[in-house]
């Protein structure tokens, strides 16, 4: 079936406001989950700086159950986000955004392959709580983070601009 | 560094034997005329005036030496002075802040004429040190004086110190050891380390390493006695030297550096220092004593340490010169390549005088720490080149293998520091040189790590109760002998630098009861110490030792009769299992169900408890279940008495290893300690419960090797539970078939445990194994163990810590967390170099290990390493260390295996030889590109990648269970480097004709020392026996034509044919052969903690097959031969 080119117009400018919009909702969440997972990669990085503190046994419990706690934080908060935007792929796709969805695909592709690659006992992929404090997992682990905030910050006022831009277009 | 300013390509061949003709002949010449004076003025004269040049160095010489003879008295004021500096003055610039207090207005012409004064007095000193053994060496040590003076005036300051330098590349390593050292000790006593003039009193430390080493102590000793009694020569000379220093030296910050390296390099051992060492020791360790440190653990200072002879100076003369002489003489015996290749090296510092050239020096080098550095790797290069970086054509020279064990690379530090070195068995790194920068690391393409081995059993070992621990304030690092002393009151962090103050306590010294010397205490006297931790160090009392035995008692582990072994073994041990009065002990057995033992101290006999429940375990009675090993001891005999004999009719063959397991951790969590897991089949009941992964047809694929992970994370869990509650699960896995050790081996790597493997176990159809299991249980029951303990690893600013390997939880970036720590237990660890270390010439590692000893103190547990830094790619390769490398690579490897695939890990490790080889070749241009060139120190580098590609845990092709695979993965990952090393690359020794083998003594044993073999069928002779050391297990392979006379004296059987199958054990015949075997196999034995198994083979013999897999140089259908894989891997290179 073909739309007038006008009503055809209006109406993916419609979806894109919309979908724009819940894009900007969904990015300030996500970049909300990053924040919330650099401050945990903050808090596993961060050590006491009292040795002798950290050297007492009963501290070491808690350190323990505090490093369990983030990984396990971490490993949760993994699937809403990958669903999230694999989610909002789909709806740059029937909304037809080639540009926005372009950006995206590197960012889906990487998490497909982060997500699938993981193996069962957990490298350091996996915010695995055994293997997280190795300096270079940490490292990458917090590295990928802070690029994923950036990233998600850019694609918000993109969003924006965006939206306002189809907004006042049409 | 100086190799673009003229530094000749190492020559290959003769081409450059034509050198000694030419600065040679000027050395011969200036020989004559400096050795006459050394011989009248004499050492002594000299020495009193030599300090004095070097006076020049410590900044604040005069200041301390005031503090020198008035501390006693005047303690308060000097701590004040002390607070007073400290907190005005930046730590970091300390030094040079201390430099602008003095007044200092210096004209350079008095300085240089005072320095050249001093100089002239080195002269004569250095030759007169130099009698005798070699008249080279003390025409170059001329020569080389002669020529830095000149250019004295553009080196300023640091020209007594280079000179001494230049003259140790020369190579006359002890000679101007002996002479320099106290020189150091005494004159730049506040600024430098001290090892050496201490030495004396803790010469009994050294004793069992080497006798020089004595004479040493007492020759310094004897110098601080001399220098004591003319302090006023000294005094005013001082001053002079001083001011002169601060013109140049001011904008120094790391000056103490500079100086330390430079007189660092002083003196060069060569090669043979190095085995006279290795021998001398592996004499001492032949009778390791291996728990008898609880007898040290008593307290401070063991008086019988510090009982060593007061040093008299008179017999020390003869004995020094009697240790020189090697040293002079080893410089000829080297290689013709070595003289060839190494002589340009040393010249071109010496020449800087006369050379026009020189004028560049000082743009070149605009930092005195860059040039104390080239020199450093100049004096490098002139005396460890030679034999580490001699290129061996690989693919001609068939004999690689040493003839005895592979000595580990000694590190190119000047002799002093060397010898307070952590010994390379606690602490090893893959490279001895340390590159300056990740990209020199990475240009060199192979890995930079440690092997640590920290709890190792010590025969020596200080212990040292203080109620002050002194660590940097910054980094924590403890006070360790390659500190800088700044003066009396402040010590220098070699680490990240701080200026630290030297706590009033430390100023005593205990051993010697004297004040104010801090640089002889024994935590800087030695590398290795123990500290007994103050309170500060817990917050709950130290746990007790606590023991949990958790035992498989299904058809299947009574069919194949372990528990009777067990039992026997604890009922043995069990007045020894380490512990004090408070030790507790408690056992759990488990089939389909769950059965407790209440053991409480009044019941007439044991009570089992049985809990069926196995989805929700619950501890039937919490409180009687772990008791008193003491007060329950009747209880305890009855019931290990009893054990065996109650399951043997049970028709239960499940298995509920998790539930147990889940019991276990609720009974340890409250205290802590060790439980000990006996498992002989499949857990299939309950949490935890396994499938069988293996098939079969897939142990000899060569493409994809599956289940190398975990099938389940419930073991996992379990152990990071254990792991919170300082709880160790050890686990004993006996089983005749698959029972998924991939996933069962997590309960003990995160918890810190360990794991034993005995496949096919039966007690009487298997011998050797239930042989294995009684003296591996026994040692492990017996051995030392460390309950709560973590391990930190710290190292100088720049390098960092990425990885680790082993059996641990990672509780930080540098911590692991270890709830048990046990002395079979070795790490290893992988760094990378973020920041250039262009700045500093040494680098240091310190391991701390805190832990529970068992008899609930409170201990640390510190090792020191100390490393050069170079910056040519060349020197990098003269200190690899290829053992050390192999293990890492061989950690890294599981890793992979386990992330990624076998064959990637297999890919990875053949790349690893690849690169660095064609790395080296690629810097050696002139080399012929067509033929594979390795250099010495890596000569055995393909051989080993090799051995791992055919040892079991990566060996492809060939018919691997696959709990055998994983448990030599397990094995890498866990053991130290000397055990891995046999695993890997076991040694093969002819033993048919012991009596006519050379003979070292050992505590009145007489012991033969055959020479290793190839690891090839070639070497098998059917006229001949031998024995194959594989670490955990001997092998005596019998030839069909063996001499009837040693299978009559040394096995007890008339001939060939009489020799059974399953033979274990060697009989005492009283022949000489008999002796001469039995007392070789005990030395192979006592060299290490577990004790192997051995087995005599025949040719039709089932485990021939087990032999001949070790014969890793031959072809088999799956893999290369030796020469083989060296021509694949030139085709690699080339391609």
């Amino acid at each position: 079936m073909k739309l007038h080119p006008v009503v055809a117009r209006c109406f993916s400018g419609c979806a894109a406001c919309h979908v724009l919009g819940e894009g900007i909702f969904l990015c300030m969440g996500r970049s909300n989950k990053r924040v919330q997972e650099i401050i945990a990669f903050d808090e596993l990085q961060s050590d006491f700086k009292n040795p002798i503190d950290q050297r007492n046994p009963v501290h070491a419990r808690e350190r323990l159950r505090n490093i369990e706690r983030i990984c396990f934080l971490l490993q949760k908060l993994v699937l809403p986000e990958y669903s999230i935007h694999s989610l909002f792929c789909i709806m740059f796709l029937c909304a037809q955004e080639w540009l926005t969805l372009g950006l995206n695909v590197p960012l889906l592709f990487y998490h497909f392959w982060r997500y699938f690659r993981c193996p069962a006992d957990g490298s350091k992929l996996a915010y695995d709580p055994p293997a997280v404090m190795n300096a270079d997992t940490l490292i990458y682990c917090q590295k990928e983070a802070w690029c994923k905030l950036a990233f998600y910050l850019l694609s918000f006022f993109y969003y924006l601009y965006c939206m306002i831009y189809t907004l006042v277009s049409s | 560094m100086s190799a673009p300013a003229g530094l000749p390509p190492r020559p290959a061949g003769p081409a450059a034997a034509g050198y000694p003709g030419g600065p040679g002949a000027s050395r011969e010449a200036a020989a004559p005329q400096a050795g006459p004076p050394g011989y009248q003025n004499g050492p002594v004269q000299n020495w009193m005036h030599l300090p004095s040049g070097y006076g020049s160095h410590p900044p604040s010489y005069s200041a301390p030496s005031g503090h020198y003879s008035q501390v006693p008295s005047k303690a308060a004021a000097s701590h004040l002075d002390d607070q007073y500096r400290a907190s005005y003055y930046p730590p970091y610039y300390s030094a040079p802040a201390q430099n602008a207090l003095t007044p200092s207005v210096a004209t350079s012409v008095l300085h240089t004429q005072e320095s050249q004064q001093f100089y002239h007095k080195t002269t004569p000193q250095t030759v007169g040190s130099a009698e005798g053994p070699t008249q080279g060496a003390i025409s170059s040590a001329s020569y080389l004086i002669t020529s830095a003076q000149q250019s004295y005036s553009a080196f300023g300051n640091h020209y007594s110190t280079s000179v001494s330098s230049s003259v140790a590349s020369q190579g006359f390593p002890l000679n101007s050891d002996h002479y320099t050292m106290p020189v150091v000790s005494g004159a730049m006593y506040p600024h430098v380390s001290y090892p050496v003039a201490a030495g004396s009193v803790y010469g009994q430390a050294f004793t069992s390493q080497s006798l020089p080493a004595v004479g040493q102590f007492k020759e310094t000793n004897t110098f601080s006695t001399q220098s004591t009694s003319v302090p006023h020569s000294l005094q005013q000379r001082v001053p002079v030297g001083y001011n002169s220093t601060i013109s140049n030296v001011s904008a120094q910050p790391v000056q103490d550096n500079l100086s330390r390296n430079l007189t660092g390099s002083v003196a060069k051992v060569n090669n043979q220092i190095n085995t006279a060492i290795d021998s001398s020791s592996t004499t001492s360790s032949a009778s390791p004593v291996l728990n008898n440190y609880d007898a040290l653990e008593g307290g401070g200072y063991p008086e019988t340490r510090s009982v060593t002879s007061s040093p008299v100076p008179a017999p020390a003369v003869p004995q020094t010169s009697k240790a020189s002489k090697p040293f002079g003489y080893g410089y000829p015996t080297l290689q013709p390549g070595y003289q060839n290749a190494a002589p340009p090296a040393p010249v071109q510092p010496s020449n800087l005088g006369h050379h026009p050239g020189f004028q560049h020096y000082p743009q070149q080098y605009p930092s005195v720490n860059q040039l104390s550095s080239s020199l450093g790797g100049l004096s490098l290069q002139h005396s460890q080149q030679p034999e580490s970086l001699r290129p061996v054509n690989l693919t001609q020279d068939r004999n690689i293998l040493p003839v005895s064990s592979v000595p580990a690379p000694v590190p190119n530090l000047n002799s002093d520091l060397r010898k307070l070195n952590c010994s390379p068995d606690s602490f090893r790194c893959t490279l001895t040189n340390i590159p300056q920068t990740q990209a020199l690391l990475n240009k060199a393409k192979l890995p930079l790590g440690l092997l640590l081995h920290p709890f190792r059993d010590l025969t020596q070992l200080p212990v040292i109760t203080s109620s002050t621990i002194v660590r940097c304030r910054s980094c924590r690092t403890y006070i360790n002998p390659f500190v800088s002393f700044i003066d009396q009151r402040r010590w220098k962090c070699n680490l990240c630098y701080r200026v630290n103050d030297v706590p009033e306590e430390f100023m005593y010294n205990p051993l010697t009861r004297s004040y104010g010397e801090p640089h002889k205490r024994p935590e800087v006297q030695n590398s290795t110490v123990e500290f007994i931790a103050s309170s500060d160090y817990m917050l709950r009392p130290p746990q007790p030792a606590v023991y949990l035995f958790v035992l498989d008692v299904s058809h299947n582990a009574v069919e194949a009769g372990y528990l009777a072994i067990v039992c026997q073994s604890l009922l043995e041990n069990l007045d020894k299992l380490p512990g004090d009065s408070r030790t507790r002990i408690g056992f759990i057995t488990f089939d389909s169900t769950v059965q407790f033992y209440n053991l409480q101290e009044g019941l007439s006999q044991p009570q089992m408890l049985i809990v069926s429940d196995i989805d929700d375990i619950f501890l039937p009675t919490p409180d009687s279940l772990l008791v008193n090993l003491h007060e329950s001891r009747e209880l305890i005999k009855d019931l290990l008495n009893a054990l065996p004999n109650m399951f043997t009719n049970t028709r239960e063959t499940h298995s509920a290893l998790g539930p147990a397991l889940q019991a276990a951790f609720k009974l340890m969590s409250p205290t802590g300690g060790r439980v000990s897991v006996f498992q002989t089949q499949l857990p299939s009941l309950g949490a935890g419960l396994l499938h069988s992964r293996e098939d079969p047809n897939q142990r000899s694929s060569t493409k994809v090797v599956q289940h190398l992970g975990p099938a389940t994370d419930f073991y996992k869990k379990l152990a990071l539970d254990c792991s919170g509650q300082q709880t160790a699960v050890d686990l004993f896995l006996l089983s005749s078939q698959y029972s998924d050790l991939a996933s069962l081996a997590c309960i003990s790597k995160y918890s810190a445990g360990c794991i034993y493997y005995y496949p096919s176990f039966h007690r009487s159809h298997n011998p050797a194994q239930a042989e294995k299991l009684q003296k591996d249980l026994k040692r492990y029951l017996t051995r030392k163990i460390g309950f709560e303990a973590v391990m930190r690893i710290r190292c100088t600013k720049g390098l960092s810590i990425h990885t680790f390997h082993g059996n641990f939880f990672v509780r930080s970036t540098d911590l692991l967390s270890l709830a048990n720590v046990n002395p079979d237990a070795g790490f290893a660890v992988q760094m990378s170099i973020e920041e250039s270390l262009t700045d500093t010439s040494l680098v240091c590692f310190q391991t701390a290990l805190l832990y529970t000893s068992s008899k609930g103190e409170r201990r640390i547990r510190v090792h020191t390493l100390c490393l050069p830094v170079v910056s040519s790619l060349t020197d990098v390769y003269a200190g690899a260390d290829v053992q050390a490398i192999v293990c890492l690579l061989a950690n890294m490897a599981v890793d992979r295996s386990v992330s990624s695939s076998l064959s990637d890990a297999r890919d990875a490790l053949v790349n690893a030889v690849v690169d660095s080889l064609a790395a080296y070749m690629a810097t050696a241009s002139n080399l012929q590109q067509s033929m594979l060139m390795a250099p010495n120190s890596l000569k055995l580098f393909p051989l080993y990648v090799l051995a791992l590609l055919k040892q079991k845990a990566f060996r492809t092709g060939t018919s691997t269970r696959l709990d055998d695979r994983v448990y030599a993965m397990c094995q890498m990952k866990s053991q130290p480097l000397v055990h891995l090393m046999k695993m890997i690359h076991p040694n093969l020794y002819r033993i048919d004709k012991l009596i006519d083998e050379s003979t070292i003594h050992v505590n009145d044993r007489v012991v033969p020392q055959p020479p290793l073999q190839k690891l090839s069928a070639e070497k098998l002779t059917r006229e001949g026996a031998f024995l194959m050391d594989c670490g955990s297990i001997f092998y005596i392979w019998i030839g069909k034509n063996c001499d009837n006379n040693f299978i009559k004296d040394v096995l007890g059987y008339p001939n060939y044919a009489s020799v059974p199958q399953k033979m274990t054990q060697l009989p005492e015949v009283d022949a000489l052969s008999s002796e001469r075997t039995r007392s070789f196999i005990s030395w192979l034995r006592d060299s290490r903690p577990l004790s192997p198994v051995l087995q005599v083979i025949k040719d039709e013999n089932p485990a021939k097959t087990d032999f001949f897999q070790h014969l890793i140089e031959d072809r088999t259908e799956a893999a290369f031969s030796y020469y083989e894989f060296l021509l694949n891997i030139q085709q690699q290179i080339c391609k």
